[in-house]
Parts: structure tokens; C-alpha cells; sequence
């Protein structure tokens, strides 16, 4: 839980732009250790880097929640009465988001998500003062859905971890997807060993197969899979094929259709200086967690240019204007104040000796979520 | 087809029980010679996975990777064993409980600090990859044969050194009567710190062996651990053919659970209802026959003497 | 005339009391939030040790009680907000005492279905059928959809105590502060009763209880039952100050720190779960603010206590009691 005190020195050069010269609190609760410290680490250094870049006058006030919800929880409680932060951000996993989103927003301080978007916060519970800066968690798993008609799979075997992260990936999927199915199968949260699913896929007669294994369950998924020889090509969402985790899947991955609503070839100015300092900085390619946090600092500071962050009802129609330049390209927020984004479908690939995305079709453009209607505003 | 199907999920059961074994074996042989709870054992598991992946990645051999893993592992048990565990032994199980609860976390973090937050990668030598056919036309990964040879070599292997060498008569010796074999002159001290090491290289071994199929990250013993600790108490604590069977039973009923419950559920209901349902029930499988086990056996199915 | 270690509880009594106050009234309502959880973590505590430090049961699944307690206080909250009623047509509830009645009944029947099972074995086998229970109610509770399976379950307001504003920090510290004495003062009269002295009697000495004609297994049963209501209480209390609850609360991790709570205040002890948990708490803050690997030096302080501070910090500062 380290506190990164990120405060920049602002030159007066640029001071211009920031006619509200008042330095903004940026509460970030996010997770740095355990398994899953990986796609915290990401949000966290492009946030930083997104801040850097632009010489803004924001502290970040960076701390562990060791994915755990009721340390999330705690870690919110700290930073809004004790730290006073002005904003919160920074979490990755929908549970932690459940947890501390409600009680946040309750308390009257803004959001901005970077990674998790649970559908109830997408309609039904939607908030003003919750803002998705990624995506809705269901629409990569459409966007494979829509891709899988387009490549005119007939007969696909559908898999997923049993959670509601899991179950909402395969209803997303099936939301687009038109064929049959050859199997439907819900693993255990957590599982590391794939060979009965793998021997039920094989024997299924699949004509491809899309899969939801986040995280080190993709890992280890991805790799029996290749070993297996199945033959049947496989998709899903960006999770199992990120940046941060390809170096680790390996040459098992080559080929493998996903989707995602950035990639580093994504061809804009903003997204090439992000690509580039990133690497600079930090030595290794970006993830799109990455591209997500440092988007959600840029979203911010956008509105700091326009409001002062105390004035909450200017702060909050200042970031919904959305006037930043996303790494992604075009990008706007919709009546649930999450986004509508294109989402593509990339190939993995190898570059050289290292294996990363390419991005080669456009599954969806200007994509809203299912649930915005169920939400009221 | 459907015979073809089961005949492969049988063998997956039985692959996944041999690949628990070689963490159970560790853990009940360190129970039984010493009777001690080693919650630290997944982390173990974890040095080895590392280790392996890191000297594979630098020498390109999986093979040196493969020794590197027993060497690490068994060092990383003999120092832990050295400096923490022999002033253990005679404690309650609680603080046993307590100081290997504190190791979890030194050597998540500390592995996490020495190699950073990002998965390794480990894949399986050139001579395991691919696949053999099996009777009803289907295909068995090499590899996972492999692993249920080493898996079958390392329960001989452990009955011999218990049954004919002069440390596995030590190994009895110590279990059955701790302040005896001190007596006797045996060395008790070293003897411990062997039967860690040995237990620790076992773990690291079976790391090393799943690194290359599954995940190479930090946390990954823990839920291994839980399951390995099924199988013991299933087994028998301190019994390694207690160990034996009861990895293979887990392994079989974990395996045919998932994969039959949700089929048979199927017809009753609609697919992905019977989807869901059925891996719920799977997922409690194995603690319903741990439940099952000891509320009819109360110390195990294969109870070590004393 | 007062030992040193009654004099200890008294301080701890009162810093736990005093601290909160101040801290409350300097404008750091965090710490006031940080000593809820105190509070709630020692009466979860409380609780097993009971089982634990009495009985000698080293219940490694106390953390199916904690989550069935915050089960009850999420879903009874999330019927009274969506106005559906429950079961049989009850309609569920904001009110606190409601709920914790609730809570207790639905832990206490839990522990008497797990105890009736787990309480024929001993020793190691003990430590892990308790966790078998524990971990089937953890995996039902990720996939059961209908209370938000692994996302949790949020409890917009926190639920209502007649008479006290329980959405103020200071006011729901004090509510659960009273609690956590109740559950003190039920352990001490407790370990004095007849049947605390058989349950304390029956961990040294099984032979000899049975000999004089008490069934060690009833009385053991009946303390682990009482050791979940306890728990159940607390997780209630637990889910209301994180206005949420989640499978986490039911995780194997749970049941372990639980255990690490008792045996870093002191076995048995009667205010070791409060030492504990405000050692473990504050540690986990204190590191948590100036390092990111924070656990690896919270494992070396783990460490140092089992090793050099037996009879945990109470031991440590009030010396070896007659516990044996």
C-alpha cells in the first residue's frame, strides 16, 4: 500500500491550460500484490504516466487492496475522511468495485473506474457520480460474439469461469452470437487444470470455441489447450491475451482471435506518445490496462481544465463531456456514463521475439452496453 | 464416442490425482516424521515453479530447469527447517499454524520482489510436446502421461527408501516414537531436516512439472495446498499409500464431477442452467467426500500407527 | 486484588474505548472506522476462542460463521430495500436487533449441523474437516446467483439501531464496542461456569471428564455452537460496516486470520482476540502505509511473535498465566 506521491512540478509554459491551479487529490486504491498485482501495477503506471506526460497538478495517493473487498472498503473509508482525496479510481476486480463504488458515490465523491464494469452499475444502480472509463463487462464478450457470426462459426463451444463476471461473458456473448451451441460449460473460479474440459471440447464437433479465463486461469488454460493438438481455433476477450500475460502464455497464444477496445497500433497521435513513453519509461510494452489508466488520468484532467474539481456538479459535467484524446480514438460517454467505443478484434502475433496483438478487424462501432436503458439518467 | 470420452476423463482424473500425490507425498511424510503442519508447503511449490522457469528461461533447457527446481526448493525447505521449523516441533499445532501462515506471506512477497508481478513463462520440453492417440480415436497430451510416470515412480521410489534403506528405517523409527530414535543415537536433528528437505524438493518438483502447463505466478500454491491437505486427511495423515489413494480418489471424483454432473443435470433442465448448476455442485465435490470420509472414518482411510 | 493481566484487559478496554473518542473529535473519523473493525474482528474472535482457546477445537472454519452472519445482514437488508419478501411472505429488515437474532440463529444452526459431523474426529483431522465445511459454503456462495455470487452483495444504508444514528462513525464504533463487551463478559462468565471448567477439563483430560460421567462430545458440542453464534454476530456487524458482503468473508484466508488473531493476543486469554486484532489491524495499516510489500514484513512479525513471544501478547506482557 505504498504511497506514491506523484505530484508534479508545473512549469508556467502550460499553466494556461489549467486555469483552475488548484492541486487535485486522486485517491487510487488498486491492487500491487498477490496474484493479481500485474493488471493493478499497469492502471497504475499509465496513470502515472498520463499525469507526467501532461505536467498536471495531481497527487496520487496510490494503496494496496490485496483484492480483497473489505480491505477495498477500508482503503476508500481512509482516503475520503482521512486523506480527503477529491476523486477515487484505481480498482480492477467487479467484486471490490461492488463493494466500494455504492458506499463512494453515497458519500457525494466521484469514481472514475479503470478497469471493472459490473452490469448492475451499468443500469439499474447506475450513478452520477460513477464514471467507466473501460467498458461495460459484458461488451469484448459481444464483440467476440459479433466477430464469431463474421467469421461464420456455426457450432461453438462456450466456456467461462462459474461467477458473474462468468456468466455474464457468456450471455454477452450469446447477445450477438447467432449459431448453435456445441457446449456450454462453467469451470471452477480459480481452476488450474483444463484436461476434462479440453477432452468435452474435443469431443463436442466444435467449429471454434470462446473462452473467458481471465487472469493466470487463461495462462494455464491457453497453454494445455495448445498442448492438446484440439484444432478447433479459439476466441475471447482481450483478458486472456493482454500484454501483461503473453510473455507468460507464449507461443501457445499465436493465432487467437480477441477483442479489445485499444491496441498499441491504434493509429492516433495520443495513443503513439502513450506507446512510446511507456516503453521509455518503464521498459516493457503496455497492456490495455495500461491505456486505461492512463486514459482515466487524462479524463481527469480534461475536466480540470474546464471546472474546479471542489465544485462537484461542474467537476462532473466537465468529465462528462469526455474532452480528451483517448489512446483508443473516438470516445464518449453515454446516458450510464459508460462508454461508447469501437471494439476490434486483434490476432495475436509475434513481433521479433516478442508476442503481442495486431489488430484486424472492427467488431463493433460506436458500441453502448446493454444495460444503459435500465438506467435512469 | 461417449466410452472414448470417459476412458480420456478417467485418465485426466487419475493424471490430476498423481499430480496431487507428488504435493501429498511431501506433506504427510513431513507430518508423520515430525508432526508438523506445513501450511508454507504450496510455497514450496512455488519456489520450484520459479526456479525452474527462470533457469529454463536463461539456459533455454527445461531439464536444467527441472534440477534447478529440486535443487531450490529442497535448499529453500532445508534453510526454512533450519532456522524456523525445528523450533516447532514442539509446539502446539497453532503456532505451527501461525509461523507457516507467516511464511506464505514472506515468500509470496519475497518471490514476488525477486521477480517481479508478472507471470513467468514455462513451457514443456520439446520431447514431452504433443500427442498420442488413444483406444476410440481420441488424443492424449504426452506430457500428462509423463507426469502420471513420474508421478508412479516417485510413490515407489518413496516406498523403497521408507521400506529397505536405513533412513526410511529412521523415517519409521521417528514416527512411531519420537524420543526412541534420539536414544538410539540417531542423529534426530539432521534426520529432520532431510525428511524437510526431501518433502520441499517433492513439492518443488511437482511446481516445476505444472509450472509448464499451468500458470507460473505468485499465489500459485495455495489453492494446491487446500487440495493437497484434502487429500491427506482423506488418505490418513502420515500415510503415504494413504496419500496415494486418496490424490487418486479427489483426482477422479474432482474430474468425473465436473464433467458428468452438469451432463446428467442436463436432463432435466435447460443447458446452461444445468451448466451452472452442475459446476456449483462440482466445485464442492471433493469436501463433500472429505466430509463423507471422515464422518465415517474418523483418522482416514489408511490411519498411521501411533 | 488485580493481576497484571487484569489490569492489561482493563487498558485495552479503555484505549479501545478512549482512542476512538479522541480521534472522532480531532477530525480522523477514519481511525474511528479503523476501531470498528477492531471491535468486530475481536468479538469474531471472542468467539472462537471459545472453541479454541477452551475447548482446545481448532476450528479451521470459523469463516462460515462470519459469513453466515453477514449473509443474514446483506440479504435481510436487501429484501427490506427492494420490498420482495423473503421467505413465507416475511418481508426483510433494516432493524439491527432483528438481525443479529438472525445471524445467531443462522450461525448457531450451522455450527450445530458442522459440529455434529466434524466434532467425531480430533487433532489435524479436526483443523481440516472444519475447513472442508467452510470451503463447500465459500464455493456455494460464489456460485449462487441470486445474492450476487462472487460480486458480493452491497447494503446501500447501514441498517438501523433504534435510538442511535448508525450511519455516524462514532455512533456504529459504539454499538459494536458494546457488543464486543457483552461478548467479553458472556466468555468470562462462561469459562467460570461448571460447564466451562468440564469444556477447559475435557481438552486436558478426555479420559478423565468421561470417567465422571459428562459426555465430552456434547459439551463440545454445545460450545462450538455457541462459538458460532458468536462469530455470526460479528459478521453481521462486519457486512454493515463495509455496507457490504461478499464470499471473502467466507474464504479459507478468513478462517486462518481469525486463528492468527487469537494466537497473536494469547490463547485463551480472555481479551487476546482484542490484543490481536488490534496488533493485526494496525500493523496492516501502519505497513500498508510505507511499503508496497507490506505482507512480506507483516509474515517477518508473524514469525517473530510465534517464535519468541509464546502465550501471544498478553503472555509477552503479563507473563504465563495458569493456562495451560
Amino acid at each position: 500500500m505504498k504511497k506514491l506521491i506523484a505530484a508534479a512540478a508545473l512549469g508556467l509554459s502550460l499553466s494556461v491550460s489549467f486555469a483552475m491551479a488548484e492541486t487535485v487529490k486522486v485517491g487510487m486504491i488498486t491492487t500491487t500484490s498477490g496474484g493479481g498485482a500485474g493488471l493493478g501495477i499497469d492502471v497504475r503506471d499509465g496513470f502515472l504516466l498520463a499525469v507526467k506526460n501532461a505536467g498536471a497538478d495531481i497527487e496520487v495517493i496510490v494503496e494496496d487492496d490485496a483484492q480483497k473487498p473489505e480491505i477495498a472498503v477500508q482503503l476508500a473509508d481512509k482516503m475520503i475522511q482521512s486523506d480527503q482525496v477529491d476523486l477515487l479510481t484505481g480498482i480492477i476486480w467487479s467484486n471490490l468495485a461492488m463493494a466500494v463504488v455504492p458506499s463512494v458515490t453515497a458519500q457525494g465523491k466521484i469514481y472514475i473506474s479503470p478497469n471493472a464494469g459490473p452490469s448492475p452499475l451499468a443500469g439499474a444502480q447506475c450513478n452520477e457520480n460513477y464514471f467507466n472509463v473501460a467498458w461495460q463487462n459484458d461488451n469484448l464478450h459481444e464483440a467476440m460474439g459479433a466477430y464469431a457470426n463474421d467469421a461464420g462459426y456455426k457450432n461453438t463451444f462456450i466456456m467461462a469461469p462459474n461467477y458473474p463476471a462468468g456468466t455474464d461473458a457468456l450471455n454477452g456473448f450469446k447477445r450477438f452470437y447467432k449459431g448453435e451451441l456445441a457446449g456450454e460449460v462453467y469451470t471452477q473460479l480459480g481452476q488450474t487444470d483444463y484436461a476434462a474440459e479440453i477432452a468435452q471440447i474435443r469431443a463436442a464437433g466444435a467449429d471454434s470455441l470462446f473462452f473467458f479465463l481471465p487472469g493466470g486461469m487463461g495462462i494455464a488454460f491457453m497453454k494445455q489447450y495448445a498442448q492438446s493438438d484440439v484444432g478447433v481455433p479459439a476466441m475471447g476477450p482481450a483478458f486472456s491475451f493482454s500484454q501483461d500475460i503473453l510473455g507468460a502464455v507464449g507461443d501457445a497464444a499465436l493465432g487467437v482471435k480477441n477483442s479489445s477496445q485499444w491496441n498499441k497500433d491504434i493509429d492516433n497521435a495520443a495513443n503513439k506518445q502513450f506507446v512510446e513513453t511507456f516503453q521509455a519509461e518503464y521498459g516493457r510494452l503496455p497492456s490495455l490496462y495500461a491505456s486505461q489508466g492512463y486514459d482515466a488520468a487524462n479524463l481527469i484532467i480534461s475536466a480540470m481544465g474546464k471546472a474546479d474539481v471542489h465544485d462537484t456538479d461542474a467537476f462532473r459535467a466537465a468529465l462528462k463531456e469526455a474532452d480528451f484524446d483517448s489512446v483508443r480514438g473516438d470516445f464518449k460517454f453515454g446516458n450510464n456514463n459508460h462508454p461508447i467505443q469501437d471494439i476490434y478484434v486483434r490476432e495475436v502475433v509475434k513481433e521479433g521475439d516478442v508476442i503481442t496483438n495486431k489488430i484486424i478487424a472492427t467488431a463493433f462501432e460506436d458500441h453502448q452496453d446493454a444495460y444503459a436503458a435500465e438506467c435512469g439518467m | 464416442m461417449q466410452t472414448a470420452l470417459i476412458i480420456e476423463q478417467l485418465l485426466n482424473g487419475l493424471q490430476f490425482g498423481v499430480m496431487l500425490f507428488l504435493m501429498a507425498a511431501g506433506l504427510t511424510l513431513i507430518f508423520g516424521v515430525m508432526g508438523l503442519i506445513n501450511l508454507a508447503h504450496g510455497s514450496l511449490y512455488m519456489v520450484g515453479a520459479f526456479a525452474c522457469a527462470a533457469v529454463a528461461a536463461w539456459t533455454g533447457s527445461f531439464w536444467l530447469g527441472l534440477i534447478a527446481s529440486l535443487a531450490a526448493a529442497a535448499a529453500a525447505g532445508a534453510i526454512v527447517e533450519l532456522v524456523v521449523i525445528r523450533r516447532l516441533y514442539d509446539r502446539d499445532h497453532l503456532d505451527q499454524v501461525l509461523a507457516t501462515f507467516a511464511l506464505i506471506l514472506i515468500f509470496s512477497e519475497g518471490t514476488r520482489w525477486v521477480f517481479g508481478s508478472f507471470p513467468l513463462y514455462l513451457d514443456i520440453p520439446a520431447l514431452l510436446s504433443g500427442t498420442v492417440p488413444l483406444p476410440g480415436g481420441s488424443r492424449y497430451q504426452l506430457y500428462r502421461l509423463a507426469i502420471i510416470g513420474v508421478g508412479v515412480a516417485v510413490a515407489v521410489g518413496l516406498f523403497l527408501l521408507i521400506s529397505k534403506t536405513r533412513l526410511g528405517m529412521r523415517i519409521r523409527a521417528g514416527e512411531s516414537d519420537r524420543e526412541m530414535i534420539g536414544a538410539l543415537g540417531v542423529d534426530v536433528a539432521t534426520l529432520y531436516t532431510l525428511v524437510f528437505a526431501l518433502g520441499a524438493a517433492l513439492a518443488g518438483l511437482a511446481g516445476a512439472m505444472v509450472g509448464a502447463i499451468q500458470s507460473v505466478q505468485v499465489g500459485m500454491g495455495e489453492p494446491v495446498l487446500i487440495l493437497a491437505f484434502v487429500v491427506i486427511v482423506i488418505g490418513g495423515i502420515g500415510s503415504i499409500r494413504g496419500a496415494l489413494i486418496g490424490a487418486i480418489l479427489v483426482g477422479v471424483t474432482d474430474t468425473m464431477g465436473r464433467f458428468l454432473l452438469p451432463q446428467t443435470l442436463m436432463l432435466f433442465m435447460p443447458p446452461s442452467q444445468a451448466a451452472m448448476i452442475g459446476g456449483a455442485i462440482a466445485s464442492m465435490l471433493i469436501y463433500l467426500l472429505m466430509a463423507v470420509v471422515l464422518a465415517l472414518k474418523p483418522r482416514g482411510l489408511f490411519p498411521a500407527q501411533g | 486484588m488485580a493481576s497484571r493481566e487484569t489490569l492489561l484487559n482493563i487498558g485495552l478496554a479503555l484505549l479501545l474505548l478512549v482512542l476512538p473518542v479522541i480521534a472522532n473529535y480531532s477530525g480522523e473519523p477514519f481511525y474511528v472506522t479503523l476501531a470498528t473493525r477492531i471491535a468486530i474482528l475481536s468479538l469474531a474472535a471472542v468467539g472462537l476462542n471459545l472453541a479454541l482457546g477452551l475447548g482446545g477445537l481448532v476450528s479451521f472454519g470459523h469463516a462460515a460463521f462470519f459469513g453466515i452472519g453477514g449473509y443474514a445482514a446483506g440479504i435481510l437488508a436487501t429484501h427490506a430495500f427492494s420490498g420482495d419478501p423473503l421467505i413465507f411472505g416475511l418481508p426483510g429488515t433494516k432493524q439491527m436487533l432483528i438481525i443479529w437474532i438472525v445471524a445467531i440463529a443462522a450461525g448457531g444452526l450451522a455450527a450445530l449441523l458442522i459440529g455434529l459431523i466434524t466434532l467425531r474426529t480430533s487433532g489435524v483431522y479436526f483443523i481440516m474437516i472444519t475447513l472442508a465445511f467452510a470451503q463447500m459454503i465459500f464455493y456455494f456462495a460464489i456460485s449462487w446467483p441470486a445474492y450476487g455470487g462472487e460480486d458480493g452483495l452491497p447494503i446501500y444504508v447501514r441498517n438501523a439501531f433504534p435510538g442511535v444514528n448508525t450511519l455516524k462513525p462514532l455512533s456504529y464504533f459504539l454499538v459494536c464496542y458494546a457488543l464486543l463487551a457483552v461478548g467479553l463478559v458472556l466468555f468470562k462468565l462462561f469459562q467460570d461456569s461448571r460447564f466451562g471448567a468440564a469444556l477447559q477439563a475435557a481438552r486436558q483430560n478426555e479420559v478423565r471428564v468421561a470417567s465422571v460421567g459428562i459426555p465430552p462430545y456434547r459439551i463440545r458440542l454445545v460450545a462450538f455452537v455457541i462459538s458460532g453464534m458468536f462469530t455470526a454476530v460479528a459478521g453481521a456487524l462486519f457486512a454493515d460496516l463495509n455496507r457490504f458482503v461478499s464470499p471473502s468473508m467466507l474464504s479459507w484466508q478468513m478462517s486462518g486470520e481469525l486463528i492468527v488473531l487469537i494466537i497473536l493476543g494469547g490463547v485463551g486469554r480472555l481479551f487476546g482476540p482484542v490484543a490481536g486484532a488490534a496488533l493485526f489491524v494496525l500493523l496492516e495499516h501502519w505497513l500498508g502505509g510505507i511499503t508496497e510489500r507490506w505482507q512480506f514484513f507483516l509474515g517477518l512479525i508473524l514469525l517473530g511473535v510465534v517464535l519468541f513471544a509464546r502465550g501471544g501478547l498478553i503472555g509477552l506482557i503479563a507473563g504465563r498465566a495458569r493456562h495451560g
